[in-house]
């Protein structure tokens, strides 16, 4: 008969998840007061620096001149930038999703993993933005297609790789563990090895979305659609309308920060525990 | 079948091949384990204690001999799911709860949700970990940790629990806390165990028998019955008989330095 002798472990000091609810406010004001600061201060010292000494408006705009351009030219830049996201999005799906795909093939053949993996690093480290203007021919200047299979290749590389590296790099422990039961090798890429690439994953995938971001507006500079934000920063740089083209900038950098923070969201959703212990360790 | 023993091990050895050159692991190990029997592997590192563990359990091959386990192949007890296996890390995984952990192997089973969580909760409350069902590993201590792993093991019911080193990277007090745990869990469940350590004193404790292990060719030195009276507890570490015994294991794992 199997029965428990309770008590006569001592309890551990409290290990429940710390409440945040308490001095949130104290803490967020610590955390985000500085970088406010910081930032404010960064755009007085710009519009000063601009005015005492006298910098030419098509060097660098001051900072109240890129505002009313952006008030004066709103509808045009956001839907630019909106144009431009839908590409790098698209590309996005399109080359994770390949990139999960021949990750997973590798995990089950192991010759494909080694065969391909050299070969796919030397392709990661080539300026793949050097292909737009082949894109372009391919697929048709205004094409969407044109901009999002540039995307779709750059993001498609860290993804595979890292998923490779997360599909492969397990615990020999893991392992040896799922062996003592007996387990299959689908039981060991189902229970171990793809929850074990789940961190490494969406490591990649964040750096897939400032990347998505740059290959879809560096691209359109190479032409495109008229309603692209890449188009529309070269046109107005190309005019002379420097504060336009700087307001583009500001939708761009803001685009791919909530596309970050998109990733980061569907992280915690999907792997908490990861998040959590990167909590603990400080990081 | 009733009267195979739980592990016959018969002429075997291992060897280590690699570019390095060759190692002789182990050397004509042979060695019966009776069923329900607490036996530890003593040795200094490198002594192939680990080595045999893993033939045991089907983890390695042996490279000459046999070994059996309830009168058949290593291979088929482990396809058989013999075996409930600790190790010297607690290798739970990070991405689930310590519930989900210690249903890991009746998943991998096949065992259906409502008997998987409810022998999974038996297997806590046994290990005395029930409030901790929730918890993810990263928020238990290094003995909780080794408790939920031992839970996990004795999940299925195996009729052999290999450990290797278990406490090994526990402090003291844990340790001898966690000795007398896997005690009670031993009479309370009639598991034969095999046991790895390099701890005199924790093979003395917990163990029917000891089999003292030399290394370079790994062979065993010496077989040693401890016959401290059972149940054991802090008095059995106190008496003298407990004393002798460090005593002998001493001598012999130092005639084997000698040699």
């Amino acid at each position: 008969m199997i029965e428990a002798t309770p008590g006569r472990f001592p309890l551990p000091p409290d290990l429940s998840p710390p409440d945040h609810t308490k001095g949130w406010v104290r803490t967020g004001i610590r955390r985000y007061v500085p970088a406010t600061l910081i930032f404010i201060g960064g755009l007085v010292l710009w519009e000063l620096v601009v005015q005492v000494f006298h910098i030419k408006r098509f060097l660098l705009p001051r900072p109240t001149a890129i505002i009313a351009a952006f008030g004066r030219e709103f509808p045009t830049v956001t839907a630019a930038g909106w144009f431009t996201m839908r590409e790098a999005m698209g590309g996005f799906v399109l080359g994770a999703s390949a990139g999960i795909v021949i990750a997973l093939i590798t995990a089950r053949w192991t010759v494909i993993r080694d065969g391909m993996m050299p070969f796919a690093i030397a392709i990661n480290a080539t300026p793949i933005i050097a292909l737009a203007p082949i894109m372009n021919n391919w697929f048709g200047i205004t094409n969407p297609m044109a901009k999002m299979s540039i995307v779709g290749v750059i993001v498609f590389f860290p993804v595979m790789i890292n998923m490779v590296r997360g599909l492969s790099e397990v615990q020999p422990g893991f392992i040896e563990l799922m062996d003592s039961y007996g387990a299959t090798p689908r039981h060991i890429l189902m229970k171990v090895r793809i929850p074990n690439s789940l961190p490494y994953v969406f490591g990649a995938f964040k750096v897939g979305t400032t990347l998505s971001v740059i290959a879809a507006i560096v691209s359109e500079y190479f032409g495109g659609s008229r309603d692209a934000l890449g188009v529309y920063i070269s046109q107005q740089a190309a005019l002379f309308h420097f504060a336009e083209a700087w307001a583009a900038i500001l939708v761009a950098s803001f685009s791919g920060i909530v596309f970050y923070l998109v990733i980061v969201v569907v992280e915690h959703f999907f792997i908490p525990w990861h998040a959590s212990i990167r909590a603990v360790a400080g990081e | 079948m009733t009267t195979s023993p739980a592990v016959a091990i018969s002429g075997a050895s291992k060897v280590f091949e690699s570019t390095a050159g060759r190692v002789d692991a182990l050397r004509g190990i042979t060695l019966d384990v009776a069923k329900g029997e607490f036996i530890s592997l003593i040795g200094s590192s490198g002594c192939g204690k680990s080595t045999l563990l893993r033939l045991i359990g089907d983890l390695l091959e042996p490279s000459s001999g046999t070994v059996h386990v309830n009168g058949k192949t290593a291979h088929q007890a482990r396809l058989d799911r013999e075996y409930g296996m600790v190790f010297q890390q607690a290798t739970l995984f990070e991405w689930r709860s310590v519930l989900d952990n210690v249903e890991l192997p009746l998943e991998v089973m096949g065992r259906d949700k409502a008997e998987r969580t409810q022998t999974a909760r038996a297997m806590l409350d046994l290990v005395q970990l029930t409030e901790f069902a929730g918890h993810y590993p990263y928020q238990l201590s290094g003995g909780m940790q080794q408790r939920v792993a031992i839970a996990r093991a004795l999940s299925f019911e195996p009729s052999i629990l290999l450990m290797d080193e278990p406490f090994g990277a526990l402090d003291e007090m844990t340790r001898e806390r966690m000795q007398a745990e896997v005690l009670r869990i031993w009479s309370q469940t009639g598991t034969t165990v095999v046991f790895v350590t390099h701890s005199i004193p924790e093979a003395v404790f917990l163990s029917s028998r000891v089999v003292v292990m030399s290394p370079r060719p790994g062979r065993i030195a010496g077989l040693i019955d401890i016959d401290l009276p059972q149940p054991r507890s802090d008095q059995t570490r106190e008496s003298p008989h407990f004393y002798e015994k460090m005593t002998e294991v001493r001598e012999a794992l130092r005639g084997v330095q000698a040699a």
